[in-house]
């Protein structure tokens, strides 16, 4: 049995208690929710917290999914299963759905967290290249109050975000607009596996025309999880197969894979830009209203 | 469809697992389930070089922290004439590094604590100064005049070499070669894997101080050798050890051998005079233990234009790792590679295999390998393909063509095997009829038309089970037969006592069906004890599909014995001669007249009655029996694997898989559907997911269940399973052993299936793992190394 160093342990009772937590026990310290990235590391003894706050009796206040006016709202402590099941997330971004589809396996959807997926900071994370196609925004709490940033500014490097030592993740918001379709693609080598590379696309068309685009990336080091430039060459061209074959083309240009033994990089690059096509074809046939 | 029929059962057939009423209902009893009173904890500290000098180390501030109560170094140990142990293979392995650690993961000190926290904690505080020095990482290197020697510390060893052996007739191969209208040559790599059970291995030692007897709970496949080892090696008297192998979690060969951890909860007893419970994590266990596999092949295969397949020519190097500890019978240090020439009628075969030494863990033989027949069916079953591929033929008509017929039964290979029996054409016709072979090949070529990648994967194997015949085959000098023991008690109730271990297997019902079978008892009534030495006779263990075929007929040979000494009995219950009697299944009645017969249950109670018995007839009803197998037994199937690939990705899907196996006499059909249905998950993990790669330092890339990749249901399709049966002439029921079968036959068929999707790429060859990147690097014309790091 793998376990862990000395560490200590509290339970939040509420959003309050966790970030006083947090302050009082000081950077050493860290929010465990679902733990499925978070206690693995530390039993193999690569994260040695000293203390860990657990949030999961939080769930009345942090776990929601709901709409709110325009906004898409899903709150931190969601578990992925929770957003695999939501209807209202479906039916406004068929991207969660299909992402959720393909985060590891029902065991760890089960109990993994939205928040903890996006504070863990993983750069092979599925959901941040999620967030980052459909320019969410992350809704943190410190001692201070609570301010509001764009997941594609949330994180700055491998497991390294903008949140403060006592900084809690309450809510992601995604902004609903019309003409929207979106679309997840990952290959892994096994169910349940990081992905090689995976892309996800959001699509908002006028007829014909990509109106608005966002691209994001995972596991081939584009940074912010996201393609601006492959977005920017996309935007206001006519939707076929050609223009996303082009954006396809330019996001695998612009990212930064590294060989692993998932594979070697000119794989994944390969990938970014077929991944890329395919999730721009399915997010604009699902904005047009057809299922791809 | 499995269905199970109603009980009470007796005999042969479909029945619940008896194991099953404990194990499904968390109520089995593994190794890491038994606590002792007073019982401590110990963990191991391992290295994290593959290869470098051990400079000092200091262990004071581990002995100072809390609750632990010794820390041991290999310089105890040496002290004590045991920082060495001897393998299964006649070479040394260290229990605790003293001079160099030779690969990563290595044991190099062992904490003992309170509990398992306080040693876990300590270790980390242990001070080792290491100097690191170059490692030998790709086995093709290792006996470059450059490499390192890894082996410095046995006298005359310079290099990193450790065996060459060979078989079969290399002046008639080369002769036949010479003169082929086609030969061949392909270089096959069947990578380093790792039978991965669900239970990692451990022990727990009681060495009790007044009595002197130790008793060893641990994890083996093989408690009788485990306990004889210990006896030679430690001199401790063999019947002052009990080893006892509970409930095991998974073995798949990777608990056969012994390792430092059993040794080291063994002198942790001793040392501190408590039980000490030991018991290694999941990287520890892929790191250190017995790995399978490693075989880098050089196949070569000669034959007509029309596809008369001559000779096979192979060359193999063989990466044994820092010690050579592979578990096979002595005479054969490549196990049985020689039974290469598989399937098929050949004019002639050669073989030669190099074993080195490497930066790796030791081991070699496990992973449900059948002493290596999966490197060899896996390299056949390849260069029949590449054949085919060459000569444009399709692979299943050019299998048919060259198939041992079954007129040719027994059979001896050019290697020197004798192949028991066998319908080879009838099986693969089974399999291609199952799968709808030629609409197959239509959807095929169609879909190739429109781009799409589809393959269709054959391959046939055979078997080589049921180690055996003891003048041939032994392990460090303990021939392979196996004794059982039976006594009916007086109603009528029985008591099976066997050597062989199940880890899964399904043994207390299976052996229970075989006395059911002999005697007439219901399977409920008979109990099967094993694994443990007290209790049990002598055997040599449970790997390479030996129970069935040598335990099984012991056990079915034991209740004949039984049969007849009952047969008596009934004459003087009946009062009439033995030679009057004639036996119904589930009694010995007069020879004409079924109502004047006697059950065993009857029998049994008469023979521990006042009963006046015949002039020397014992009383009771109970014998004793070894048997020595005089042939191992030749299991065979034909398998074929349906696959999509995405072109654009490289992704594998395994859309159907088709099974036909040959195991002689089924006893439950179930459970060796169950056997069959595992190792095809085995052999879509091997051929798609599973490697042990190494990057240059020699640092293991797949120390954990996130790197080292399991299949899952979801990789794995809805088997379609065949069975033809041609029973084993020798055997006393006629069964042939199955428990590795899908294991050595399946993982060909994946990769057969995979490259002929890709062959309008011009694809004729990749290695196992076939991940999305394998397969897409191939397409790109460039195919990559998967036992070293992808650079």
């Amino acid at each position: 049995m793998q376990v862990p160093a000395p560490f200590t342990y509290e339970r939040a009772t509420s959003v309050e208690h966790a970030i006083a937590l947090l302050g009082q026990l000081g950077p050493e310290a860290r929010v465990v929710a679902g733990g499925h990235s978070l206690i693995p590391m530390m039993k193999l003894r690569l994260a040695r917290p000293e203390a860990l706050v657990d949030i999961n009796d939080l769930g009345g206040e942090l776990s929601q999914i709901r709409v709110d006016a325009d906004m898409l709202v899903i709150g931190a402590l969601a578990r992925h299963a929770d957003l695999l099941a939501s209807a209202v997330a479906g039916e406004h971004f068929k991207i969660f759905h299909d992402a959720e589809k393909v985060i590891a396996d029902p065991v760890v959807r089960n109990f993994g967290t939205v928040g903890g997926s996006l504070c863990q900071a993983d750069p092979a994370e599925d959901l941040s290249a999620v967030f980052a196609a459909v320019d969410g925004v992350a809704v943190l709490r410190g001692p201070d109050g609570v301010r509001q940033v764009r997941v594609r500014e949330l994180h700055v490097g491998p497991y390294e975000t903008v949140l403060e030592p006592d900084e809690l993740m309450l809510e992601l918001r995604v902004p609903i607009r019309p003409g929207g379709g979106s679309a997840y693609e990952k290959v892994e080598r096994r169910v349940g596996d990081y992905p090689v590379a995976a892309a996800g696309a959001a699509v908002w068309l006028d007829g014909d025309t990509v109106r608005e685009v966002g691209i994001g990336l995972t596991a081939v080091g584009a940074e912010h999880f996201a393609a601006p430039e492959a977005e920017a060459a996309l935007r206001g061209q006519p939707a076929t197969e050609e223009s996303f074959q082009a954006a396809g083309r330019v996001a695998a240009e612009h990212c930064n894979p590294s060989a692993d033994q998932r594979g070697p990089v000119d794989y994944k690059r390969h990938l970014a830009a077929e991944l890329t096509t395919r999730a721009l074809r399915r997010a604009a046939a699902r904005a047009r209203g057809q299922e791809a | 469809m499995t269905t199970v029929e109603e009980r009470p059962h007796t005999g042969f057939g479909r029945t619940l697992r008896k194991e099953d009423v404990r194990l499904v209902r968390g109520k089995g009893n593994y190794v890491d389930d038994v606590r002792l009173p007073g019982m401590l904890h110990g963990a191991l500290l391992r290295s994290p070089y593959a290869h470098a000098k051990i400079l000092s180390i200091d262990t004071s501030a581990a002995e100072a922290a809390p609750g632990v109560k010794a820390v041991i170094t290999g310089e105890t140990l040496k002290g004590l004439g045991l920082a060495w142990m001897p393998t299964l293979s006649y070479d040394t392995q260290a229990v605790l590094a003293t001079d160099k650690v030779r690969f990563q993961g290595q044991e190099v000190a062992f904490v003992i604590a309170e509990d398992h926290y306080a040693a876990r904690d300590a270790v980390e505080l242990i001070d080792v100064d290491y100097e690191p020095l170059p490692a030998v990482v790709d086995a093709k290197k290792a006996l470059e005049a450059d490499a390192p020697v890894i082996r410095d510390d046995k006298e005359d060893q310079t290099t990193n070499h450790i065996f060459d052996w060979e078989a079969g007739d290399a002046a008639k191969t080369d002769e036949v070669f010479a003169n082929a209208e086609v030969v061949v040559e392909q270089d096959v790599l069947y990578p380093r894997v790792h039978p991965a059970p669900l239970e990692t291995c451990g022990s727990v030692a009681d060495m009790d101080p007044v009595t002197g007897k130790l008793t060893l709970y641990t994890t083996s496949q093989a408690p009788h050798a485990h306990r004889t080892v210990y006896a030679l090696v430690a001199g401790l008297p063999e019947h002052k050890i009990r080893v006892i192998s509970p409930d095991i979690g998974g073995g798949f060969g990777n608990k056969v051998g012994i390792y430092p951890g059993y040794v080291m909860s063994i002198v942790g007893s001793i040392v501190t005079g408590k039980p000490v419970k030991w018991v290694e994590d999941r990287a520890e266990h892929l790191m250190s233990t017995a790995f399978a596999r490693d075989y880098h092949m050089r196949g070569e295969i000669a034959a007509t234009k029309d596809g008369k397949i001559l000779g096979l020519r192979v060359k193999v190097i063989a990466d044994h790792g820092a010690f050579n500890a592979t578990a096979q019978p002595t005479k054969f240090p490549a196990g049985f590679f020689h039974v290469f020439t598989g399937s098929y009628d050949l004019e002639a075969a050669h073989c030669t295999v190099t074993g080195v030494y490497t930066n790796k863990a030791p081991g070699g033989v496990a992973y449900a390998c059948s002493f290596r027949i999966t490197e060899a069916v896996y390299l056949v079953e390849r260069m029949v393909d590449v054949l085919a591929y060459e000569l444009k033929a399709d692979p299943a008509e050019l299998r048919m063509k060259n198939l041992l017929k079954p007129d040719q039964f027994p059979y001896t290979t050019q290697t020197g095997w004798e192949y028991d029996s066998g319908n080879y054409p009838k099986a693969l016709q089974l399999a291609m009829d199952m799968a709808g072979y030629d609409a197959l090949r239509k959807e095929q070529a169609e879909k190739r038309e429109r781009g799409e990648l589809m393959g269709i994967g054959v391959a046939f194997f055979t078997e080589a089970v049921g180690a055996g015949p003891r003048k041939h085959m032994d392990i460090l000098g303990l021939g392979m037969a196996d004794g059982a023991e039976l006594r009916i008690h007086p109603t009528g109730k029985a008591v099976l006592r066997i050597s062989v271990k199940t880890q899964g297997q399904g043994h207390e019902t299976t052996f229970a069906q075989i006395v059911g079978n002999e005697l007439g008892l219901p399977t409920a009534d008979i109990e099967v004890v094993h694994g443990d030495t007290d209790q049990t006779p002598f055997g040599l263990g449970t790997y390479g599909s030996r129970s069935t075929p040598v335990s099984g007929a012991a056990t079915a040979l034991v209740a004949r014995k039984i049969r007849d000494k009952a047969r008596i009995v009934a004459s003087a219950m009946l009062e009439v001669s033995p030679d009057d009697l004639e036996w119904a299944g589930d009694r010995w009645h007069v020879k004409g007249d079924p109502e004047q017969g006697k059950t065993i249950q009857e029998i049994a109670l008469a023979a521990h009655s006042t009963l006046e018995l015949p002039e020397g007839v014992e009383g009771h009803l109970d014998a004793t029996t070894v048997y020595n197998p005089p042939n191992l037994t030749y299991p065979f199937g034909a398998y074929i694997c349906v696959v999509d690939v995405d072109p654009g990705t490289g992704a594998v899907k395994v859309r159907r898989f088709i099974a036909v196996d040959d195991c002689g006499v089924r006893i439950n059909p179930m459970i060796v559907e169950g056997q069959v249905h595992g190792g095809l998950a085995d052999g879509v993990g091997m051929a798609l997911m599973q490697v042990m790669a190494f990057d240059e330092e020699g640092n293991h890339l797949g120390a954990s269940f996130m790197d080292y990749l399991l299949p899952t249901a979801l990789e794995c399709p809805s088997w379609e399973l065949g069975e033809t049966v041609t029973p084993s002439p020798h055997h006393p029921i006629g069964a042939k052993g199955v428990g590795e079968s899908a294991t050595v036959g399946s993982p060909c068929a994946v990769v057969n299936a995979v490259m002929d999707a890709l062959k309008p790429y011009g694809v004729r060859h990749a290695d196992m793992p076939l991940t999305p990147a394998a397969v897409w690097e191939a397409m790109q014309g460039r195919p990559i190394r998967t036992d070293l790091a992808i650079p």
